[in-house]
């Protein structure tokens, strides 16, 4: 039989705000544990809640950005249940009204293009963190984090495979980076998913049980979590098994998920409005100034890469993927780089080398200003391609300009016809052999003879020119 | 609608009270009287009525996003039944 699988996810993404949700403590990382609390976060009796603006204007510019409804009226409500790193007893969150609702994305697998709906949005606290170490068989609670602003944001199920979940996670993730709602940290929690899995025969219109993962922290993990369980459905059902709704773990050391709680065991939460916290009332003028002040969207930018560079789709798309690396791009060409070739290096060599090192546009060692000197001196043919690549290397380890070394390291490309033609002459002379090939008809030999002739130049000859003088030679 | 001795028990362990056996009929009771008087409000025809999330009629106030809480963990631990290295203690709980 074929199946199919049905996936939606909820993302928990931090606000990126400098005091809590609803007190003055900082939201810093990694205090010292509890330095960070205020009598609201650690729930003394009679603190009361009071609303940080920024964490609602975050809100509203993801809604914006997004193309959902921004409620001019939202609820908030608690969720009650009880856990040491909550002490209140319930969790402020938001039920029946939330600030967003709708809005799409656009994902893309492969050349495969797909607008995901939203849900909603909504706004609540994080919880503290329990440290489990044993401090004589007792739990040691952290309340730092407890308070920080949270966007939790539930998506449609309406993704079909671990690559489309995986491809909206990261179009998420890059759209609240973008608007810089979220500084997106996946090994610091600023962007948890939860993922929703089930089955179904394909072409049957209901869903299946579902059962959800909690807390994946990395996109690697949202895939493995996402095929594991799949697969395993799918056997429980061809085994005759029912699939039980249930809450499960992902464990990354052996790659299975692994029941956390089944359906009996599920919290029931008995939400109700909080009376601390009256409705919050977001007015045009506070939506219309958002909107203003909104950057220029990826799906924006990459239409116009499109147009003003004349990029195709995919080099549009790579380039978008951070606001930084559009930055990057964007004053490459302004300093004067063909916007193609700027789109190649940084797509190519740049972002190559950034991977081998683990590291974002933002710590790369060479500027847009210097990548654009180098390029510039291949537009101009001072140097080839190849050896542009070796001074890009060196560029990045000793931080010189690549005027500097192409100087330094006597690399400039020799492009005085004499010169080249005497270095070809030197290799015909010595490759008899493969001369003679090349005559009987084996074209194989005619590259073998400019890659002497590189060689024999030290990369220094304008490969354009070496093709064009052998030519005339060995006709 | 009634409460039930089982419903009875089921609330109150959502919200971790302990009610002995004797207690439940008479917790039971209490609840099943408020109820009623919901039932009663409840015969009201709201429709086209906006459901009413908060009695009085006021917006929640907003506050700047500044950082300016002391640490005061000191005192806060000085009331806590159990701390080390800075976190509050409590029974062991691995869910």
């Amino acid at each position: 039989m074929q199946w199919e699988v049905v996936i939606g996810l909820e993302v928990h993404t931090q606000l990126s705000t400098q005091s809590k949700i609803f007190s003055s403590a900082s939201t810093a990382f990694g205090a010292e544990p509890n330095t960070q609390t205020a009598v609201v976060d650690i729930a003394l009796p009679g603190a009361l809640p009071v609303m940080n603006k920024a964490a609602v204007e975050k809100a509203i510019q993801f809604g914006l950005a997004i193309g959902s409804k921004i409620n001019r009226k939202s609820i908030f409500a608690r969720k009650n249940y009880f856990y040491p790193d909550l002490p209140k007893g319930y969790q402020i969150s938001q039920f029946e009204l939330p600030v967003v609702e709708g809005g799409a994305i656009t994902i893309r697998v492969g050349d495969e293009e797909k607008r995901i709906n939203l849900t909603r949005a909504h706004l609540e606290e994080d919880a503290g963190k329990s440290v489990h170490e044993d401090f004589h068989g007792m739990s040691g609670i952290d309340l730092n984090r407890a308070g920080t602003p949270l966007l939790e944001i539930v998506s449609e199920p309406e993704m079909r495979s671990a690559a489309e979940a995986v491809a909206y996670a990261k179009a998420l993730h890059s759209i609240v980076t973008w608007i810089g709602i979220c500084d997106g940290n996946m090994q610091e929690g600023s962007f948890r998913c939860d993922v929703n899995v089930s089955v179904r025969p394909k072409g049957q219109k209901e869903f299946g049980t579902r059962r959800e993962i909690k807390n994946l922290n990395s996109f690697k993990f949202i895939e493995q979590a996402i095929k594991y369980e799949t697969q395993w459905q799918i056997e429980q059902i061809e085994d005759g098994e029912k699939i039980q709704q249930a809450t499960v773990l992902f464990d990354p050391e052996t790659g299975e998920t692994r029941m956390m709680r089944s359906k009996e065991d599920a919290h029931d939460y008995r939400y109700f409005p909080d009376p601390d916290l009256p409705p919050l009332v977001i007015g045009e003028d506070w939506i219309e100034r958002v909107k203003s002040e909104l950057p220029e969207l990826p799906e924006a930018m990459q239409a116009r890469f499109q147009s003003q560079y004349g990029l195709s789709v995919y080099d549009s798309v790579t380039l978008t993927a951070g606001k930084d690396l559009a930055a990057y791009f964007e004053a490459t060409v302004a300093a004067g780089a063909d916007a193609k070739l700027a789109s190649n290096w940084i797509t190519g060599e740049v972002a190559a080398t950034l991977n081998r090192e683990e590291k974002g546009i933002s710590e790369t060692p060479v500027s847009a200003e210097a990548l654009a000197q180098l390029i510039k001196r291949v537009m101009d043919s001072t140097i080839n391609n190849k050896t542009a690549k070796d001074v890009l290397k060196k560029m990045w380890e000793s931080g010189n300009a690549a005027d500097t070394i192409i100087e330094r390291d006597g690399l400039k490309q020799e492009s005085d016809a004499g010169a080249v033609e005497a270095i070809i002459d030197g290799v015909l002379a010595d490759n008899q052999a493969m001369v003679d090939e090349y005559k009987s008809g084996k074209e194989k030999a005619f590259n073998a003879l400019v890659g002497q002739c590189m060689k024999a130049s030290k990369g220094k000859a304008n490969p354009a020119q070496v093709n064009e003088i052998l030519k005339r030679k060995l006709g | 609608m009634s409460l039930t001795d089982a419903d009875v028990r089921r609330i109150a362990r959502l919200a971790r009270l302990r009610v002995s056996d004797e207690e439940v009929t008479e917790v039971g009771r209490q609840l099943n009287g408020i109820l009623g008087l919901i039932e009663q409000l409840q015969a009201i025809d709201t429709t086209g009525v906006e459901p009413m999330s908060h009695a009085r009629d006021v917006a929640l106030r907003l506050r700047n996003d500044v950082a300016t809480e002391p640490n005061l963990r000191d005192k806060f631990q000085a009331i806590a039944p159990a701390v080390e290295n800075g976190l509050y203690l409590v029974p062991k709980v691995i869910e």
